[in-house]
């Protein structure tokens, strides 16, 4: 988790959705074809890896779009209840499945952890996170039908004792509540646990099921924190857990703005004759985050920004915008693109000149001051750990050579945005004077991931009046406050997909070593360069990364 | 939330003054996607206005309402505009006098939204043959209701002889939770079912609605029998191994029974209106397992 305040989707209004804007000037949007086109690649990723239950079932029929998939019958066990992930994001996220009606019955919740508890207790957590976190509203029902569900066993990772207790105890909820020997097993804790506990899961056989009864494991990042530790990780779990039932958890992926990347490029014919090298001048994909370390200086401190964001999301959304077109939305399909896009990501020569870090130091953030990095808590004094990171990369194939892309990221930056900017060339001939058009820029086309999720287009318009005066005007689609109410949350999609056996939105273990390729080098660089320079709280970072682009002759977008 | 009255106005003048109260309001562009149009009298108005509001949280909507008055007074349109904070998208209340209540389509064809769907509601009386309305013309989709109508199963029971591809009744969108979990249900192994039986309250729409897709899915036949309801409160499924039943007595709480299996409890609420309304718009295509269930109940259905 690397964002600040959970999205619990708050309900205030600060707007009409699907708001239109330009300057002062109205300008429409045919928005019905985003949501169609949302629907068609929404429902192409969707059908592909269901169709063998469809075709068991009598019941369903591809034609009834009417009834939603629903998971099989199957028990979640969690490990790691306490955390804040546990509490803010999984729990509500599994009581809102609940209340849309995508859970099975006799779906059953297990928690595993060191705490001298029982069922009630755990159920009493869950029941308080959701009444805190959820997105729905809570209905007495919803929550009956949950906690009948929900059971705990305490125990630690290394107790042999625990673990046996908790196979005795799925299997007796097999016999109560028909869950049929299907497993998922969420390892919602610390990397160096993992090898403790799948081993336990291999021990106890949890690990495979009987014939017909699935098994499946998901894990948070970080995937390791360079390709040799990526390498080691992977090894565990690959030795007890089959590539495919092991999911990796990029929440980006679950956001509905980053899987409407692909609806925008590949569901319209607007977007994709100028999707290339011969329009595209560079591509900036940032993520800033207004927050600082808070109490994470432990898992932090030699992990910095990079490691924390570049390698996982923001690669992520790079091979998602740079990516060709799938031949279907099925994961193979998707996953070869992104990987493909992904080996061939190159590094500048000259890492000097190419790349930029920083740290924060103290000042004044939205009204509030702050410390610096290296007066939080828990930081030695020694430490070289990076907040702010950016980087340029480019693409060597025949879409994108020769356009830059640039990633940057930080922590205590001037406000919380995500968002890619594909930045267009400048038009190859004016017919107007230069005075005319002194301050109109490049055109733009930029996906807001968060918040106020949405698209937006900036172009020239001629300023009203006698006088022919070019200035950027900007063209914002809006999902809106009110569509996001009801959509679902990042977390609440990812869990139906585990559940469901559903890989698109899942990085395959590829795509993670071929990210830490991308970044090691970068990293082992940056390891001999000392201090990072400093930036002030709530700015928008360190001067290097300023000049990095004054180089290239661009400018980071104000955001 | 700003309202305003226009009496004795036009379409043109509706229009105009849209546009300038969203200017006032400084967000002068139009980001709603699609157009509703309620057709409904004046007592249904609040209750419809209210759902159609709600589910224009999911679907930003211009929400078009068209009252008919009294035929007999002079011809006159009034409009009462809604726009603002608390409404995504716009209402627009439309009261027709005079012969105009015969030519609503006059009033709402220009206040379309441009290349946007259109979807028209009857929450009460629905045409014989929404798609020949005049109003349903303009549509793409058009949702009637048999509830509300007299005789609620012989209403579900002749939609199949009105039928355009692209009709649609609520009768039928509120069975999607029971739907969803029978096909649950399924998802496992169950053996062919030899019959079924679906009970409900006495004239329930739904339940015959059920039944048919239920015997032309499964290839069985399914009957319907009356209980105390409320609503649906049984679904039973013979098979070689014995039943699968699905039992709600208090419209919240459902016990799933299966053979060799324990009982399991789901939550299965009645939805509100504003609930139905937004499924509805979240698909605009035909809906043919729609046309294949009213089309088993028209034939099953006698007298």
């Amino acid at each position: 988790m690397t964002e600040g305040s959970p999205g619990t989707g708050s309900p205030e209004k600060t707007g009409s959705p699907g708001k239109t804007r330009i300057g002062g000037t109205a300008v429409t949007t045919v928005t019905g074809a985003t949501e169609e086109s949302v629907a068609a690649a929404v429902a192409a990723a969707t059908t592909a890896t269901t169709e063998a239950a469809v075709s068991a079932n009598p019941l369903r029929d591809p034609r009834d779009k009417r009834l939603p998939r629903v998971a099989g019958p199957c028990v979640l066990v969690l490990f790691g209840v306490t955390g804040d992930l546990a509490r803010k994001k999984l729990l509500p996220a599994i009581y809102d499945l609940a209340n849309r009606g995508l859970l099975p019955p006799g779906f059953s919740l297990v928690g595993f952890a060191r705490r001298e508890w029982r069922d009630q207790d755990f159920a009493q957590l869950t029941h308080d996170a959701v009444k805190q976190h959820a997105r729905t509203p809570f209905r007495e029902e919803v929550w009956k039908q949950l906690s009948e569900g929900i059971f705990f066993c305490p125990g630690e990772f290394t107790d042999d004792g625990a673990f046996d207790a908790l196979a005795m105890m799925l299997k007796e909820i097999d016999e109560t509540r028909g869950t049929g020997g299907n497993y998922g097993f969420y390892l919602s804790v610390p990397p160096k646990f993992f090898p403790v506990v799948v081993e336990q899961l291999k021990r106890t056989d949890l690990a495979h099921g009987p014939e017909g009864a699935w098994r499946r494991v998901v894990i948070e990042k970080p995937f390791g924190h360079n390709l040799k530790s990526a390498h080691e990780l992977n090894a565990i779990t690959s030795a007890v857990f089959p590539e495919s039932s092991v999911f990796r958890i990029d929440h980006y992926l679950g956001k509905e703005t980053v899987q409407n990347i692909m609806a925008l490029r590949f569901a319209n014919n607007l977007f994709e004759p100028i999707w290339n090298r011969g329009y595209v001048d560079h591509v900036q994909i940032t993520m800033a985050e207004d927050i600082g370390i808070g109490g994470r200086a432990g898992y932090y401190d030699g992990i910095g920004a990079a490691r924390d964001v570049i390698q996982n999301h923001l690669l992520q959304l790079l091979a998602l915008v740079a990516m060709e077109d799938p031949t279907s939305f099925d994961a193979d399909s998707l996953r070869r693109e992104k990987e493909k896009v992904l080996k061939a990501v190159q590094l500048p020569q000259d890492l000097a000149r190419s790349t930029a870090r920083g740290r924060y130091a103290a000042g004044w953030q939205g009204g509030q001051q702050v410390v610096g990095y290296a007066q939080e808590e828990g930081i030695p004094s020694d430490s070289i750990t990076e907040t702010y990171a950016a980087i340029k990369l480019e693409i060597a194939n025949r879409r994108w050579a020769g356009v830059p892309f640039y990633l940057r990221t930080g922590k205590r930056l001037g406000r919380r945005v995500t968002e890619v900017a594909v930045v267009f060339q400048k038009a190859p001939h004016l017919p107007f004077s230069k005075d005319d058009t002194e301050i109109l820029g490049h055109n733009a086309l930029v996906i807001r991931v968060q918040p106020d999720e949405g698209i937006t287009v900036r172009f020239g318009s001629k300023v009203p009046g006698t006088a022919m005066e070019v200035r950027d005007v900007s063209m914002d689609f809006a999902y809106g406050e009110s569509f996001m109410e009801s959509s679902p949350e990042a977390y609440e999609r990812l869990l139906l997909d585990v559940l469901i056996g559903d890989p698109p939105l899942f990085p395959h273990q590829r795509e993670v070593e071929l990210s830490w390729k991308i970044l090691d080098p970068i990293e082992e660089f940056w390891a001999s360069q000392g201090v990072p320079e400093d930036y002030p709280a709530g700015s928008w970072g360190p001067a290097s990364a300023d000049e990095m682009m004054a180089r290239d002759g661009r400018v980071w977008r104000r955001l | 939330m700003t309202s305003f009255m226009l009496s004795d106005t036009t379409a043109s003048k509706i229009s105009a003054q849209l546009t300038h109260l969203r200017h006032q309001m400084g967000s002068p562009a139009v980001g709603m996607v699609l157009t509703l149009v309620v057709v409904c009298d004046e007592g249904e108005q609040y209750d419809a206005v209210r759902a159609a509001t709600e589910a224009a949280r999911e679907h930003p909507s211009r929400i078009l309402v068209v009252i008919a008055r009294d035929p007999a007074e002079p011809n006159r349109l009034d409009a009462e505009l809604r726009v603002g904070e608390s409404t995504p998208g716009e209402v627009i209340l439309l009261r027709l006098y005079g012969e105009l209540t015969e030519h609503a389509d006059s009033v709402v064809s220009p206040l379309l939204l441009t290349d946007t769907p259109v979807v028209a509601w009857w929450p009460r009386h629905s045409p014989d043959i929404p798609a020949k309305d005049s109003v349903g013309m303009l549509a793409q989709r058009r949702i009637v209701d048999a509830r509300p109508a007299a005789e609620p199963v012989k209403a579900i029971a002749s939609r199949a002889r009105a039928y355009v591809p692209g009709d649609t009744d609520l009768a039928w969108t509120r069975l999607t939770p029971w739907r969803s979990l029978l096909a649950a249900a399924f998802d496992q192994p169950v053996g062919k079912v030899k019959k079924g039986v679906v009970e409900a309250a006495a004239d329930h729409p739904s339940a015959p609605l059920l039944a048919a897709w239920l015997s032309e899915r499964l290839g069985a036949p399914v009957k319907v029998a009356d209980s105390a309801g409320p609503g649906l409160t049984r679904v039973t499924l013979s098979t070689a191994a014995g039943d699968v039943t699905i039992t709600r007595s208090d419209a919240r709480l459902a016990t799933l029974s299966r053979p060799g299996q324990p009982d399991r409890q789901v939550a299965l609420t009645r939805r509100p209106t504003s609930e139905l309304i937004a499924e509805e718009l979240r698909r605009l295509d035909p809906d043919e397992v729609y046309e294949a269930a009213i089309r088993r109940v028209a034939r099953s259905h006698k007298g």
